[in-house]
């Protein structure tokens, strides 16, 4: 490793080991009760007693957002692609996009249980891919219009097709842009699943689990999985990242 | 055999919000097979606007125009010109070799011959070693190099070229100048070339045609008898220089002169 590498790593641990250290001096020096702020040692401790539920509610949730943001990335993007080509199809599609952008999924959640029932996933993954569509629909369309003039020329010089313009030059162009609205939704679809399943239905992911141990009094145990859940979280943002790096050095970027 | 282009009566007017522009008016002007001819002019002549309009990237509103004897469209669809910009215009994500290659493989020519193809360009261009790096990697004349090798791809009878070397250094210039001579009697290409520099126009090409601005016209034709053979040592030559006085003095609208010139 770099020194640059050990800098860059150094710096954020050290703050969280530090930051750490004060919370559990501030719990125990204060006598602070567990029902308001557990020590960081009493959460380990759960995290270490209910580890396989916590690695098996990040499977259920994880699996949730994953099924969610395919759909909704890929329902996104061929609706971005739609839009790009026809006038039409864009003053449909746009509003839309802010309608779905600014639906609570709160209110979304509760209504889709109702109607899939409380036994199925789908709502969760429903409520994943309409909060995924709206960023990746809205910067795959930005992306899929910064087509270069001088491309458009030469490919219309080629005698290029519709498809082949599309292929060759749109998308290649427009991916630096659709990983960016990718970026934005990992992250937000994670958080979306988590409070899909505050609202009852399935009680095998993180988010069932956090409300039961908290109706339970079990703070340390909720908390362990407040903790599986920024995991989780992490863990999609930086596949999402993996991924935009390996395309941008396919690329040459 | 049928001129590479001819152009008769032909204009172009923009309309937009505030009104028509006429950008060019009454262009005649023949191009023969195998003939290099050089479009000069200020800015605003319609010398770029002539050219896209031999490429079929805008439509006359007056006049006739062919390319081979075809319409422009015509002529477009059957890839019978190649064509290069100012800007190099590579896409970004594709490697060299793939840049060179995009013309064809829009076309259907199989990976095999498109590899062949590829490689004889670059090094036609001199860019063997360079195959593999991405546009970014490249200076930009070895960019421009690129863009000239995918206009050769397709091997056509024609090449359009927009102010090519106009980004490029003098001494890069002037390098790619005598490159693009020595490509074009190997490919035996005509050649219609937008430039605003008369000693790029008077080294490349066997005529200059000098445009005047607002509207668009052709105010003379100033043949350059330099012999095909035209080497670095060409630019110090007295006959060179008369050229370029002639071209100027055209530009100026003064009438000269000299030796290896007959202005007609």
């Amino acid at each position: 490793m770099t020194a640059a590498a050990v800098r860059r790593w150094v710096a954020p641990v050290l703050l969280g080991v530090v930051a750490l250290l004060l919370w559990q001096a501030f719990v125990v020096g204060a006598g602070i009760k567990p029902y308001l702020l557990p020590s960081p040692t009493a959460i380990v401790e759960q995290l270490v007693l209910v580890l396989p539920l916590v690695w098996s509610a990040a499977l259920a949730t994880g699996m949730n957002v994953l099924v969610g943001l395919v759909v909704g990335s890929v329902v996104a993007i061929g609706a971005a692609i739609v839009a790009a080509r026809s006038r039409m199809a864009d003053t449909l599609l746009s509003p839309t996009a802010a309608a779905l952008s600014v639906m609570p999924i709160v209110a979304l959640a509760p209504a889709l249980n109702t109607m899939f029932g409380t036994t199925s996933t789908t709502p969760r993954r429903l409520v994943v891919s309409v909060v995924v569509f709206a960023p990746v629909f809205v910067n795959m369309l930005r992306g899929l219009r910064q087509v270069q003039p001088v491309h458009r020329d030469l490919l219309k010089a080629y005698a290029a097709t519709p498809r082949q313009i599309t292929r060759t030059v749109t998308i290649p162009g427009a991916l630096p842009y659709l990983f960016t609205g990718l970026r934005i939704a990992s992250s937000t679809a994670v958080i979306a699943a988590i409070v899909a399943e505050y609202f009852g239905g399935l009680q095998n992911g993180l988010g069932s689990r956090i409300t039961s141990a908290a109706s339970n009094s079990a703070y340390a145990r909720a908390w362990a999985f407040v903790l599986g859940a920024i995991l989780l979280g992490l863990v999609f943002y930086l596949a999402t990242l993996a991924l935009e790096r390996a395309v941008a050095r396919r690329q040459g970027g | 055999m049928t001129n590479a282009v001819e152009a008769r009566g032909v204009g172009k007017v923009f309309s937009s919000r505030s009104g028509e522009v006429s950008a060019l008016e009454g262009i005649d002007l023949h191009v023969a097979a195998g003939e290099f001819v050089s479009l000069i002019g200020p800015s605003g002549c319609g010398k770029s606007t002539l050219l896209r309009l031999i490429a079929d990237l805008d439509t006359p509103t007056t006049g006739e125009l062919t390319v081979f004897g075809k319409t422009p469209q015509q002529a477009r669809e059957a890839q019978d010109y190649g064509i290069a910009f100012q800007q190099a215009g590579l896409l970004p994500w594709r490697t060299v070799t793939a840049n060179v290659e995009l013309p064809l493989e829009l076309h259907g020519v199989g990976k095999g011959e498109r590899a062949v193809r590829a490689k004889e360009l670059l090094s036609l261009v001199g860019l063997d070693e360079f195959a593999g790096h991405f546009p970014h990697q490249l200076s930009g004349g070895m960019q421009q190099r690129v863009a000239i090798a995918r206009s050769l791809a397709e091997r056509p009878s024609l090449l359009l070229m927009d102010e090519p070397f106009g980004a490029l250094d003098e001494m890069t210039r002037e390098r790619m100048q005598t490159e693009l001579v020595r490509i074009c009697a190997e490919s035996g290409a005509a050649v219609v070339f937008v430039t605003h520099s008369i000693p790029e126009a008077v080294f490349l090409s066997q005529r200059v045609v000098v445009m005047s601005p607002r509207p668009g016209r052709i105010s003379a034709v100033v043949p350059i008898t330099l012999g095909d053979v035209r080497g670095e040592g060409l630019r110090e030559d007295a006959s060179f220089f008369a050229a370029v006085t002639a071209v100027r003095e055209a530009l100026h609208g003064t009438p000269v002169t000299a030796r290896g010139v007959d202005l007609r």
